[in-house]
């Protein structure tokens, strides 16, 4: 206690604390002196990396995808557009309750599982604070207006416009024009660091048909515009752009108004219509029945829309025009006797006597004619064509022999690829020794040249080829690759031809005479369809049994023997005297040949008056243009 | 004594008369213009902001003007009494307070509003030199415990509310006249040693969970770019893009397009770094120095030991401000919430400082009126 009683000393208490602030001098000395470290080693060392952090920041590069370019039928009608589409996305750092929000959204949108299965999915995925990520991408009118009514309870919800493929032809053309779809996986697996620059906008690509096969030239060339953002992601200026170049538009050879007549002449039956013109093998009318909506496949379609589509017993997805292989029946029997004419194993004149039945020698099996009692007695080739006599055609095959109906049948380009520019074209089979010694180990016996002989056996064709074939047949053989592409841009398409030489003008007479028989001869078998025909027309009927169906598939017996009948097949071309259009058409288990070629006339109908009213147009137009000048 | 003589020889200027500490005031008068050059910049060049301020420092010089008037023997007077008043204060913000984001901070008193805390910063070091100034130096045991009693109130106090950076910044202000008044170093270490020994305990009872999220973010900012490690990143990124000599007035991108948070309050010295560069910086800490520097040397001219250990505790508490904020902004210590001193908006906390300021006028001034007379 008696401390407590001295002195201050000042001077000593003064040196005491004066020696300590000393001391917290130096320490603060050191602590500038970490502090200057410390900058120095962020803006000097590693200057350039916070330079390079700063610009990533603030400066983005932002893909301005293309415009897709359009396609057009022959006049100009739009079947591929491309319209504004209102998407749906939420910048996550602005919702307070993001469940809430989605809820919200649930009840004024239309939100389905797989949406919101690829919110979540890109949600997870690297992104920039403050981007906004898409959730639904199929506003409609209604659903924007909802929106907006509900917009201030609705905070980090942004809709925005972007173009999308459209097809207003809705299934009118969904084969052949095709459709766009979002880019998969394993697409953008397969991309190389090219095609990532060039899609890095687009989020669509070609998946079948024209869209596909002409995928580089529709896409365009992907712009880019550098602009500076803030913290929020939103765009305060440009920097730079480069502007993107649109894709380049396609016209087509179709014609809608001659493909509407197709389908309506199809009467929604199961089968195909290819309609080409002669004189260039542009497709006027390319027609798979049933079709689908390839509009449903653009934004993606929903798993139940696809199963539908998938799981129908009337395959809507495939292309009967390319895909479905028929057996040709009787329609292949004009080339065919063009052949046996070229290889002289029959002539003009020659006959064959035929009881209802072809016998090979020292053999049991009968070869059955369609007509039970046979044609008669003297079968010559006009009228084995224009009654289509099978004895006839199987004496005829069995002369010939398989390598000459292989070879003749070959340069129609049957059991080839028509090489048409859409994808996924199958080849047919037109059978040889080698083929089925490859496709089934077997040697070729002469009762499979028999059945060749009639278009049935081995040999299978699609309705392109067969039209393909009667376009050659009409332009007394040149063959001319069809295509659906008239132009690319303002540049016309080449024309792809070869042409059959060495055929006697004569034969061409002969079988152009039998098959205008077949319409407007009293014995024709296609002589339902002549009343009342304006111009003669050359054709050919045919029937195809059906192998397709396997026993014990679950179907019920009603469909199952519907589904049983033969296909009708027709195929013809017009006009006679100066041919223009060729027409192959096959109505699945139509049965009769007739139903075919009924179909085959309206679609030729409907083309000639439109010839008629185009050359009228232009009369007119001529006409109006005389006036002026 | 040769200043004392040398002030015998020179008559008395008006600024003496005025109690006005000539090198202090220029140095404080430069940061503040500095400040607001670079608040109008951080504020995205809002005048609204800079006007605020301005009216900020009228009022705070004001006050400065004010409390260097007070004789000091008067301070040392009132320090006890300011001292409780203040933890009266931190007691009723405990139970009435108001406050934002969880945590209770201020008084409102007839719809205006302050932080009792604000008392503290100077209460606490005035209370202190007070005690301390009156027992013989250095201080026995028992008087250290007393000091430590004294400083650990209202820290525990203001760490209730929570804010845990005003409380360690008021306890340094408290153990720095601790330090300055001879604290023997066995006890100095035997504190060190049992402050590592209950860093786990304070860890797991003390530290809330966002307290210990700023923490682990400072060790690792990179682990949680988009969370709370995103300020950082964007102040470093500030920072290290400026360069040397910095990408110009208004003219910073990461400050003006709004990727540096609070660029105008606790972060401003990032906008600073990335618009005028090391240099700018430099020229910063320099004016700082000079502050720190004459705060020094008015501590050491004191009179008496309150006044030495009161300015020494006001000169370095204002030091440790500039360090904790700009080691936090470039990433060396944790976010804690410290503004940088008269550089950074808001109101209350400059006008506290430029108090202490004024204070450190008191003591030169009476240094020259002891030593005059």
């Amino acid at each position: 206690m008696h401390e407590h009683q001295h002195l201050k000393d000042h001077y000593k208490e003064a040196r005491i604390i004066n020696r300590r602030l000393l001391l917290a001098a130096l320490g603060t000395l050191l602590l500038f002196g970490l502090l200057f470290y410390r900058l120095y080693n962020l803006q000097v060392v590693n200057y350039q990396d916070y330079v390079t952090e700063s610009d990533r920041n603030r400066v983005q590069v932002q893909a301005l995808p293309p415009t897709r370019g359009l396609i057009m039928d022959r006049r100009g009608l739009l079947l591929a557009d491309n319209r504004p589409s209102y998407t749906l996305a939420i910048i996550k750092e602005q919702v307070d309750d993001l469940d809430a929000t989605l809820a919200l959204l649930a009840e004024l949108v239309e939100i389905n599982a797989e949406d919101l299965e690829g919110f979540e999915k890109r949600l997870q995925q690297r992104r920039r604070p403050f981007e906004a990520v898409p959730l639904t991408f199929r506003l409609t009118e209604a659903e924007i207006a909802r929106l907006a009514v509900h917009e201030y309870h609705l905070p980090g919800v942004t809709v925005s416009a972007q173009l999308v493929r459209d097809y207003p032809m809705q299934d009118l053309y969904a084969h052949s024009v095709g459709y766009v779809g979002r880019i998969n996986d394993r697409e953008l697996a397969g991309f190389d660091d090219e095609q990532f620059h060039r899609y890095s906008g687009t989020h669509t690509i070609g998946k079948i048909g024209l869209e596909r096969q002409y995928e580089d030239t529709l896409l365009g060339t992907v712009g880019y515009q550098y602009v500076e953002t803030n913290a929020r992601g939103r765009v305060l200026r440009v920097l730079e752009q480069i502007s993107p170049q649109p894709g380049e538009n396609l016209r087509l050879f179709l014609d809608t108004e001659l493909q509407r007549e197709a389908v309506a002449a199809l009467d929604g039956r199961r089968g195909a219509v290819v309609a080409l013109d002669v004189n260039n093998g542009g497709v006027l009318a390319m027609v798979s029945a049933p079709s689908y909506n390839p509009n449903l496949f653009v934004t993606g379609i929903s798993h139940r829309d696809f199963r539908q589509l998938n799981e129908s017993l009337d395959l809507p997805l495939f292309d009967r025009t390319i895909q479905g292989q028929y057996p040709p029946g009787s329609t292949i029997k004009p080339m065919l006797a063009l052949g046996g004419l070229h290889h002289k194993v029959i002539t003009l004149t020659s006959t064959v006597y035929d009881p209802g039945f072809f016998k090979l020698k020292g053999d049991e099996r009968l070869y059955r004619d369609w007509k039970r009692h046979g044609h008669g007695t003297r079968v010559d080739m006009l009228q084995a064509i224009t009654e289509s006599c099978d004895t006839y055609f199987y004496d005829m095959a069995y002369r010939l022999g398989i390598d000459g109906l292989h070879d003749f049948g070959s340069r129609f380009a049957l059991g080839s690829r028509t090489g048409i520019d859409i994808p996924s074209e199958r080849a047919g089979i037109w059978p040889s020794r080698a083929w089925k010694r490859g496709a089934m180990g077997l040697a070729w016996y002469p009762g499979d040249t028999v059945n060749v002989g009639i278009g049935q056996g081995f040999s299978l064709t699609t309705p392109l080829q067969l039209a393909s074939m009667t376009a050659t047949l009409a332009s007394r053989g040149r063959f001319i690759q069809p295509r659906l592409v008239a132009a690319i841009g303002n540049t016309l398409t080449e024309e792809k031809s070869t042409t059959l030489d060495s055929v006697d003008s004569r034969h061409w007479d002969a079988v152009f005479e039998a098959m205008e028989n077949v319409v407007h001869g009293a014995r024709g078998t296609a002589q339902v369809i002549n009343k009342g025909l304006g111009y003669r027309m050359a054709g050919k009927t045919g029937t195809a049994q059906v192998v397709g169906i396997a026993q014990g598939e679950k179907y019920d017996s009603e469909a199952l023997r519907e589904r049983q009948r033969d296909h009708a097949l027709f195929v013809a071309f017009a006009p006679l005297e100066q041919p223009q259009i060729a027409v192959a058409v096959i109505v699945e288990n139509g049965e009769k040949s007739s139903k075919a070629a009924l179909v085959a006339r309206q679609v030729i109908d409907k083309y000639m008056q439109l010839q008629l009213r185009d050359s009228e147009q232009l009369v007119r137009g001529a006409e109006s243009d005389a006036r002026i000048f | 004594m040769p200043e004392a003589s040398r002030d015998l020889r020179r008559p008395e200027s008006l600024l003496q008369r005025c109690h006005i500490d000539l090198p202090l005031l220029l140095g404080l008068l430069l940061i503040t213009l500095y400040g607001l050059v670079v608040l109008y910049s951080a504020s995205g060049q809002d005048l609204h902001y800079l006007q605020r301020q301005s009216v900020f420092f009228l009022l705070a010089y004001g006050v400065m003007f004010a409390v260097a008037q007070v004789r000091l023997h008067l301070l040392e007077y009132w320090a006890p009494w300011l001292f409780m008043a203040g933890v009266v204060l931190l007691v009723l913000v405990l139970f009435m307070g108001v406050g934002a984001k969880g945590a209770q901070r201020w008084l409102s008193l007839g719809g205006f509003r302050f932080q009792p805390s604000e008392i503290l910063k100077l209460a606490v070091p005035l209370a202190l030199a007070s005690y301390l100034s009156r027992r013989i130096l250095p201080p026995a045991f028992r008087h250290v415990v007393w000091a430590m009693l004294l400083i650990g109130i209202p820290t525990v106090l203001i760490m209730r509310q929570p804010d845990l950076g005003t409380s360690l910044l008021i306890a340094t202000s408290g153990l720095l006249v601790l330090f300055f008044s001879g604290l023997r170093w066995g006890y100095i270490f035997t504190a060190l040693g049992l402050m590592i020994a209950s860093a786990w305990p304070f860890w797991v009872f003390v530290l809330r969970d966002y307290q210990k999220q700023r923490i682990l973010t400072m060790l690792n900012p990179e682990a949680d770019k988009l969370g709370a490690g995103w300020n950082i990143i964007q102040s470093k990124t500030a920072i290290g893009s400026g360069g040397v000599y910095g990408k110009g007035w208004l003219n910073g991108t990461q400050s003006q397009l709004n990727f540096l948070p609070e660029s105008h309050t606790d972060f401003i010295i990032a906008v600073l770094a990335e618009e005028f560069g090391l240099v700018g910086v430099l020229l910063l800490m320099g004016l700082y120095f000079w502050i720190i520097g004459r705060g020094l040397l008015i501590a050491s001219r004191a009179q008496s030991s309150f006044g030495r250990l009161l300015a020494g505790s006001i000169t370095f508490t204002f030091f440790i401000y500039v360090f904790v904020n700009i080691g936090m902004v470039s990433g060396l210590l944790p976010v804690v919430g410290v503004p940088l001193p008269l550089v950074s908006h808001g109101g209350t906390s400059i006008v506290t400082l430029m108090m202490g300021f004024g204070m450190l006028m008191a003591i030169s001034t009476e240094q020259r009126k002891v030593s005059v007379g």
